[in-house]
């Protein structure tokens, strides 16, 4: 290619800084990064159905799929990592396919809230299941890596690193996507629906297209984070104040830049984990205040910092 | 001359409403008709059953042949007949270079190949001789939300021409534009339209723009073609000049109208 992708460029060079990290990092400062890559990647698809001018209020679904998939595996003897995150991200992929048919049909607060229907939904399902733990939930056993099993804090070394090689791929992945036909799409969409119909093509196929793609990506961070947790429970993977949290986390990134969703993932883990270690009465009321000062000062949300930090550098010249 | 749009008995009801009762058309290639008619009379509901936006109560459509009713407005764009809208139908908040390059991607890609990246130079090039044939380059990176109304209409109906489609059906081209504009307009968008020997059926209530462009006339009233003419002689028709003209329209007919579509 003639021209230079700088996303692409960016995201390389914070994998390979990220890889190189990971042999350093403090075992707290892992246990974040992987919490945020997970939650990343699940933003990764808000952002994607967020410029197709759709907002889900219920993406736990996927995520809380994703992770009990992939739980439930182990208890019948499963604990290879691949095969563990490969089946979680697939069969939340399954579930998105299926249940888009329906949700295509649908648009705005009806969208949004039919998605929370059925993640809680699922949420009931769980709870009233003794044999997955009910409310507890139950323990995943740590995985092994195409037959190496590593123990201590090599697991979450291990993990870390197995999760960075596919979050990098899904993020370049979802990147060039978006700038394909049927990426591109999203605008034309979230823009006129009928101007698509009259220039030939189904914009319910374009968002159930893009709904699968949704549904997949979060698969795979709920997946993930049952792996990085350990645990899976339905109050932290499939209630619908998760849901909330990425929908946040969508907020807080804005929707210009696949890599601002890990930043903003990022944020919300370290606005949490402090705001939970210093007020632990407040923390909530931290949180909130802190996405009502984004919506108020950076409504096209972090990445906008960075626009607008190049609009002033060329400003001064005449 | 073969037959392109062949429409029998077409009827549609909208509970206790008669929005069309018994259109029979028929519409050879190449041909440039005008559809008049008083508002509510049925012309819009007409051009929406053709393209496949509402579903007829009963009657038939063909096109080339093939029938169209029951097929969803993309199977019929497909097929080749375009519109465009009397509110334009665009992509608002793009720049009218990337509603011109989604059009066309949508026009050019199929299966696998919409995931292909959506700009490249070819394409690109395309978009622009575009702009050029429909004379809105210099609004090549304007938004499409802040354009004059009238650069509005011809990117609408540049985007429905994007496929080079048999049949374009233009829904009220000229309205909302000056007077004094009117007629550059549809100079621009005839010219460009001849280039692909394209059937036109405009809607339009001008009757100075029906004379002038159009070789035949489908008059409208109360959901029924009281007229089908050539145009010289649907002006003079007494149906056309008492529901559709009305009264105020005294200009002679016989020297003005005739001699132009001579």
């Amino acid at each position: 290619m003639r021209h230079i992708d700088k996303t692409v460029v960016g995201l390389t060079i914070a994998f390979l800084a990220l890889l190189f990290a990971d042999f350093f990092m403090a075992e707290w400062m892992r246990f974040i990064g992987l919490q945020s890559l997970a939650r990343g990647t699940v933003a990764l698809g808000l952002l994607v159905l967020w410029r197709t001018g759709l907002v889900s209020f219920g993406h736990a679904l996927y995520f809380g799929f994703g992770a009990y998939a992939a739980a439930m595996l182990t208890l019948l003897g499963y604990h290879d990592a691949f095969f563990l995150v490969f089946a979680g991200t697939l069969i939340a992929g399954l579930l998105a396919f299926l249940l888009g048919f329906l949700l295509r049909r649908y648009r705005a607060i009806f969208f949004a809230l039919l998605n929370m229907a059925f993640s809680m939904i699922l949420y009931g399902v769980i709870v009233k299941t003794e044999a997955l733990g009910s409310t507890d939930g139950f323990s995943v056993l740590a995985p092994t890596f195409l037959g190496y099993a590593p123990e201590g804090e090599a697991v979450q070394t291990t993990l870390f690193l197995f999760t960075l090689v596919f979050t990098y791929l899904i993020t370049l992945g979802v990147h060039l996507y978006l700038k394909t036909t049927l990426g591109g799409m999203s605008m034309a969409v979230r823009e006129n629906e009928i101007r698509v119909e009259y220039l030939g093509y189904s914009a319910e196929k374009v968002i159930h297209f893009k709904y699968v793609l949704s549904g997949l990506v979060a698969g795979f961070g709920g997946a993930i984070m049952a792996l990085a947790i350990g645990q899976v429970d339905p109050d932290s993977m499939a209630n619908w104040t998760v849901s909330g949290e990425f929908v946040f986390i969508t907020i807080l990134s804005g929707i210009g830049n696949v890599a601002a969703t890990f930043v903003g993932a990022l944020v919300f883990e370290l606005i949490r984990t402090y705001a939970f270690e210093y007020a632990p009465q407040f923390w909530q009321f931290i949180l909130g205040g802190s996405l009502l000062a984004i919506i108020m000062f950076l409504p096209d949300g972090i990445w906008s910092v960075l626009s607008r930090l190049r609009k002033a550098e060329k400003a001064p010249s005449p | 001359m073969s037959v392109v749009l062949e429409v029998r008995d077409l009827q549609k009801t909208f509970g206790a409403v008669v929005a069309a009762k018994d259109i029979n058309v028929t519409v050879n290639e190449h041909e440039i008709i005008g559809i008049i008619g008083a508002n509510g009379a049925g012309k819009t509901t007409f051009v929406n059953m053709v393209t496949g936006y509402l579903k007829p109560t009963s009657g038939q459509i063909e096109f080339t042949g093939r029938n169209l009713i029951g097929l969803p407005p993309r199977e019929i764009t497909k097929l080749g007949i375009s519109r465009s809208f009397q509110v334009p139908q665009v992509f608002m908040s793009e720049s009218v270079f990337d509603n011109l390059l989604m059009a066309y991607a949508i026009a050019e890609e199929t299966g696998m190949g919409l995931l292909s990246p959506l700009y490249n130079d070819e394409r690109a090039e395309r978009v622009d001789s575009h702009l050029r044939r429909y004379q809105i380059a210099e609004y090549r990176n304007a938004t499409a939300s802040t354009l004059p109304q009238g650069t509005r209409k011809l990117l609408d109906i540049a985007m429905a021409a994007v496929r080079k489609p048999t049949i374009l059906m233009l829904d009220e081209p000229t309205s909302g534009i000056s007077a004094e504009e009117k007629f550059g307009l549809m100079d621009i968008i005839m010219d460009a339209l001849r280039l692909d020997d394209t059937t036109v059926l405009f809607i339009e209530h001008d009757m100075e723009i029906v004379e002038r462009y159009v070789s035949r006339v489908l008059a409208f009233y109360q959901g029924e073609v009281i007229c089908d003419a050539p145009t010289a002689e649907a002006m003079v028709d007494p149906g056309v000049r008492e529901f559709v003209i009305g009264e105020e329209y005294h200009r002679t007919r016989t020297e003005n109208g005739g001699s132009e579509h001579a």
